[in-house]
């Protein structure tokens, strides 16, 4: 082992290997065992989660999301359904519609009152108002996501059915992800103290049930589709129409595309 | 677009999620940087001047660093997950690299102080009786050789670790800069100047805590300030403050030049919403009167007296103090105002008195940096006798 110097205990230079070698090994143990566990966590995860529920297997699907703008009347149903089907806190929204109004003149006039939850009153901008439209908002659930890149402890990660989805027991809480996500998708959960947003129904989607937005759409402006299905509608008309995402100058590459979207909306 | 006219926040958006705990987290972590570089300007590139400051800098940033995780603690929603970090790091994230350069810093710091305070330590160890001498002994490792011939060796490896602290301190603080820079989301953060804004903002505050403690125990201790020392400290706070100050306006200057979208909304921030913090505080009281008071202490020197110089600096130091805490304040919380709809922005945040992320937990915080080095001077003093004698020049 180390050398000992007679009547001066150790050298500084045993000292100094012995410590060099000590937090070498330390290091090795934190970050190795670090890494040999969350290696340990992924495969667990990827050989249970496989199939889900009912034989639901994650890799024979890619989910995607279409708002058709024309479509959304502003009447708050999804909101209300979203809130339901996910005990949303109050004031919290893992979904909303906003209102935009523009002026002949370029002026805009948005809002989203309580998330659009209760729906729209008539608002007097005192303008002239030459266009005005609803659009609704929830996670983009994108490919390229700041939010997942993020997350230090990697509490946030993208399923293999393509959803950025928060795992609350690893969560800390630091509101990293709040801070990244460029659409206000996120926030902190008041009781939890996770960091929470949409999961598209993760739990409904594994019965084969679409979300609980989508099914309380009156109009059908919100529709979920899924990349790896045969004849898939949605796919079908983001291929063949003038399809737009939010903050395209971002490169987050989101899942959720619209039509119809119109230049003012943020 | 033009002609916005309403004030529309993401629903989300209300609430500001970084509090006071995240301004003091870069507040602290810049001081530990700092008093590092200064005890290198010393030990490394041998500013024989600015011995007197030595063991002081590198007590003050271990002091610091060893507190540096409390804010963030008290900031996380699950502090007791907050291993995590270090135990399943997601090594995309900026902040996941924390663990790995907190625990190199520290380790280097610690060792670096050990191998400063050897010989008084062995020293004390051998005046000591008791359980004292028994925790001495361990403190001293086992290594009781003292000679100067050790000594000089002691020396020699300092110099190493303080040369690798160098760049260890600039990544610690570098990084902090960064986990707000790399935020592309937010358009006040997202600048590639951001993690060198940060780092040289650490080393002025660094330079200003070392200044204003060490005339504070210069003074108190009934010893008198070394000139040379003062001098030479207020010279290299002189150019650090500048260069902070011409990135940090550049960096508005270049926005409000190139009238991007992030002007948009960061125009309206820092000239209404923030405009005392930021104008009033950090660029006018903070900046520009420390500016005046270094340059007249630098240029003017014989005009001046020991005692006006002493003043000033002090003074000076303690302004650039108050700047840097302005600048992470309006970083932090500026950057949190304005909704990310880039249309609109929140109330003026203001900080809770008691609250565990509030005014009070805060103010304990940023005093036990200052209780860990009373306690070490009081078993190793921080006054390097041979360089306070009077050695006053002006």
């Amino acid at each position: 082992m180390c050398e000992r110097k007679e009547g001066n205990g150790y050298g500084r230079r045993d000292f100094l290997r012995m410590a060099a070698t000590g937090a070498g090994g330390m290091a090795l143990v934190m970050f190795g065992g670090g890494q040999a566990l969350v290696s340990a966590n992924t495969v667990k995860s990827t050989a249970s989660d496989q199939l889900g529920p009912g034989g639901y297997d994650p890799t024979k699907h890619h989910y995607i999301y279409l708002v058709d703008v024309d479509k959304c009347i502003g009447c708050g149903s999804c909101v209300r359904a979203c809130e339901r089907e996910n005990q949303v806190p109050r004031h919290f929204f893992r979904t909303w519609i906003e209102r935009y109004q523009v002026s002949r003149s370029g002026e805009v006039f948005v809002d989203s009152p309580n998330g659009g939850h209760d729906g729209f009153q008539p608002s007097d901008t005192g303008a002239d108002i030459t266009k005005a439209f609803f659009v609704p908002k929830l996670c983009n659930h994108c490919e390229n996501t700041p939010c997942v890149q993020l997350c230090p402890v990697g509490a946030s990660f993208v399923s293999p059915d393509g959803l950025v989805l928060v795992d609350e027991k690893r969560c800390i809480g630091c509101s990293y992800c709040v801070q990244a996500c460029p659409y206000g998708s996120r926030f902190i959960h008041p009781e939890k103290h996770v960091a929470s947003k949409c999961t598209l129904c993760y739990h409904r989607l594994v019965r084969g049930e679409t979300t609980a937005c989508v099914q309380n759409c009156p109009t059908g402006a919100r529709q979920l589709g899924d990349r790896k299905a045969l004849h898939d509608r949605v796919s079908e008309i983001i291929a063949t129409s003038k399809v737009h995402v939010l903050k395209p100058e971002l490169h987050t590459e989101p899942q959720c595309q619209y039509l119809g979207l119109s230049r003012e909306v943020r | 677009m033009h002609g916005q006219s309403m004030n529309f926040l993401f629903p989300n958006d209300v609430h500001i999620m970084w509090s006071l705990m995240i301004v003091l987290y870069p507040y602290i972590t810049g001081l530990v940087a700092g008093a590092f570089i200064v005890g290198s300007l010393y030990h490394v590139f041998g500013r024989t001047e600015l011995k007197p400051v030595s063991r002081l800098a590198m007590v003050a940033s271990l002091s610091f660093l060893l507190v540096a995780t409390l804010p963030l603690l008290a900031h996380l929603g699950h502090p007791e997950r907050a291993l995590n970090i270090v135990i399943t790091p997601h090594f995309t994230s900026a902040m996941s690299a924390f663990g790995l350069i907190y625990a190199m810093y520290l380790a280097l710091v610690v060792l670096e102080i050990w191998l400063i305070f050897r010989k008084e330590i062995v020293e004390l160890a051998q005046r000591s009786t008791g359980p004292a001498r028994a925790i001495l002994k361990v403190v001293s490792l086992g290594v009781y050789d003292i000679s100067e011939k050790a000594r000089e060796v002691d020396h020699r490896v300092v110099k190493v670790l303080a040369a690798l602290g160098i760049p260890a301190a600039c990544i610690l603080h570098g990084y902090v800069g960064f986990m707000f820079g790399s935020v592309k989301a937010n358009a006040f953060w997202s600048t590639p100047l951001m993690p060198i804004i940060f780092l040289f903002s650490a080393v002025t505050s660094g330079i200003a805590m070392i200044i204003v403690l060490y005339e504070t125990l210069t003074v108190v201790g009934g010893r008198k300030i070394s000139g040379d020392c003062l001098q030479s400290l207020a010279g290299y706070l002189w150019l650090f403050a500048t260069l902070t100050v011409t990135l940090e306006i550049l960096e508005i200057v270049t926005l409000s030049y190139a009238q991007d979208e992030e002007w948009l909304v960061v125009g309206p921030l820092i000239k209404d919403k923030i405009a005392f913090s930021f104008i009033g505080i950090q660029m006018v009281f903070g900046s520009l009167i420390p500016f005046i008071m270094l340059a007249i202490i630098v240029t003017m020197k014989r005009y001046l007296t020991a005692g006006m110089r002493n003043v000033m600096t002090f003074v000076a130091a303690s302004i650039l103090l108050i700047q840097v805490f302005a600048m992470r304040w309006n970083v932090v919380i500026g950057g949190q105002i304005f909704s990310k709809s880039g249309i609109g922005f929140r109330e003026n945040y203001v900080p809770e008195l008691g609250s565990r992320e509030g005014v009070a937990a805060a103010l304990l915080i940023f005093i036990i940096p200052f209780v860990i080095m009373s306690v070490f001077n009081h078993f190793l003093p921080l006054a390097v006798e041979d360089g306070d004698t009077p050695a006053e020049s002006h």
